[in-house]
């Protein structure tokens, strides 16, 4: 196994999962560490505070606070990089222009529905564009550890969560393999980690199959 | 000419009053019109409601107006990281509706466009959609959304000339230009005042029909932060 922390090889696995001239849209937490391992390909990145084409962290003395990720963290432009106001920010977002979102995840159901805005019993006041990139993404793909710290799958039958939209996600990327949402059914792409197949069933306790097409080593 | 360019708003006192429905440019901090807020809060007025992505940050921008007691109501996506709203929303001395926001940017387009409302897929099927209006389109869900008008937009631009063009500085152009179609009085604070006729035409994203009055920030950029001089 690698040294790499369980959020660092997430964000890896997803980053090949991008393609060269994909428009791509990264919300805040693992998603965000794909920058890193995006290497040579030319991705551009969309951002919903208003730009498209953003670059890495700026060196100290070139910080801007004028020019920020919807994180609210200091970037920079790539060249090519264009500036715009939010409603047409989301044009581009809810109008189905962007290639994929990736998007940080608290439940997914076996159905492919996600839930990422909101935990029940506590105020709902943060939605963000997290609505808008489902309803509008032309692929999703979501982002996190397989079970939450208590030991508890993400992936379930039914969620418990509020849903984030009636959109069935493409890919959940977890530490320990990647599962695809195919017409109701949960389909075990890739095997990362170190659980098998049979091992990943039975803790999960959901109808699960197997169609691995290459084996992830990293 | 009217001249547009004033020192604080207290020379245009008579237009705020209680009650009314401020649109705030701004996403944090970023195109967000701080010194703006800093003399509305110098102001006696109350039960204002702020239409806004969030509150600023915590002590500054918005924030700050809430923590004075003048807010009754927000409006905006993202208001998690605002602990103290977080709290007065649970104490129920704040009111806070919840708008994704893509939807929140389209309704103050629309409002601004004389467009009543418009349907969107975003949050069908969700709790935002609770109440709503819901139509199918060619096989798709959709609900409706209202549009969103201001009494007063308060934003934030880089440079404006004397007529009102406004030019603006990367992304904290986000919910300005279109705050500054929605609102009955338009009031922008900007880095620089230049003379008609020097800013390229072609560079201009607010044209000045929108602007009624321009005030220079006290605000310089720092780093990370803004810093009032």
């Amino acid at each position: 196994m690698s040294n790499l922390d369980v959020r660092n090889v997430i964000a890896k696995r997803i980053a090949q999962e991008l393609k060269d001239r994909q428009v791509v849209n990264l919300g805040i937490g693992i998603p965000t560490l794909v920058i890193s391992y995006l290497e040579d390909k030319e991705v551009y990145l969309q951002s919903e505070n208003g730009l498209l084409g953003m670059g890495p962290p700026p060196l100290e003395d070139e910080i801007d606070a004028d020019l920020v990720s919807a994180g609210k963290e200091p970037i920079t432009l790539k060249k090519g990089a264009t500036l715009f106001d939010s409603a047409n920010s989301f044009v581009m977002i809810r109008g189905g222009h962007i290639d994929v979102a990736v998007l940080g995840v608290l439940q997914v159901s076996i159905k492919g529905e996600i839930a990422n805005w909101a935990i029940p019993n506590q105020p709902i006041l943060g939605v963000g564009g997290a609505m808008d990139l489902i309803a509008g993404a032309k692929k999703v793909i979501c982002a996190g550890t397989l079970f939450t710290k208590n030991g508890e799958a993400k992936l379930v039958k039914e969620l418990q969560y509020p849903i984030s939209g009636l959109r069935q996600i493409d890919l959940f990327i977890t530490e320990y393999a990647v599962f695809a949402f195919e017409n109701g059914e949960v389909i075990i792409k890739e095997i990362i980690g170190d659980l098998t197949f049979e091992q990943l069933k039975e803790r999960l306790n959901i109808p699960l199959r197997q169609e691995i097409t290459n084996i992830y080593m990293n | 000419m009217k001249n547009k360019v004033i020192e604080s708003i207290n020379e245009i006192r008579e237009v705020f009053r209680d009650n009314q429905k401020i649109l705030a440019g701004g996403f944090g901090l970023s195109g967000s019109p701080l010194t703006i807020i800093d003399q509305i809060m110098e102001l006696d007025i109350k039960n204002l409601h702020l239409v806004s992505n969030n509150l600023g940050d915590d002590g500054f921008g918005l924030h700050k107006l809430f923590t004075q007691g003048k807010v009754q109501k927000v409006i905006g996506s993202y208001f998690t990281m605002n602990n103290e709203a977080v709290m007065a929303w649970s104490e129920g001395t704040l009111d806070i509706e919840l708008i994704p926001q893509g939807t929140l940017a389209e309704a103050i387009r629309c409002g601004g466009a004389g467009i009543g409302g418009f349907y969107t897929k975003t949050a069908v099927g969700t709790e935002l959609a609770i109440g709503k209006e819901e139509r199918e389109i060619d096989g798709e869900r959709y609900i409706f959304e209202k549009a969103i008008k201001g009494d007063i937009a308060i934003i934030r631009a880089k440079t404006a000339d004397l007529l009102g063009n406004l030019t603006y500085h990367r992304t904290a152009r986000n919910f300005n230009p279109i705050m500054a179609t929605a609102a009955d009085i338009v009031i922008v604070e900007v880095d620089e005042i230049v003379e008609i006729g020097e800013l390229d035409p072609e560079t201009i994203i607010t044209p000045h029909v929108y602007v009624d009055y321009i005030i220079q920030t006290k605000y310089t950029k720092v780093g990370e932060s803004y810093v009032k001089s």
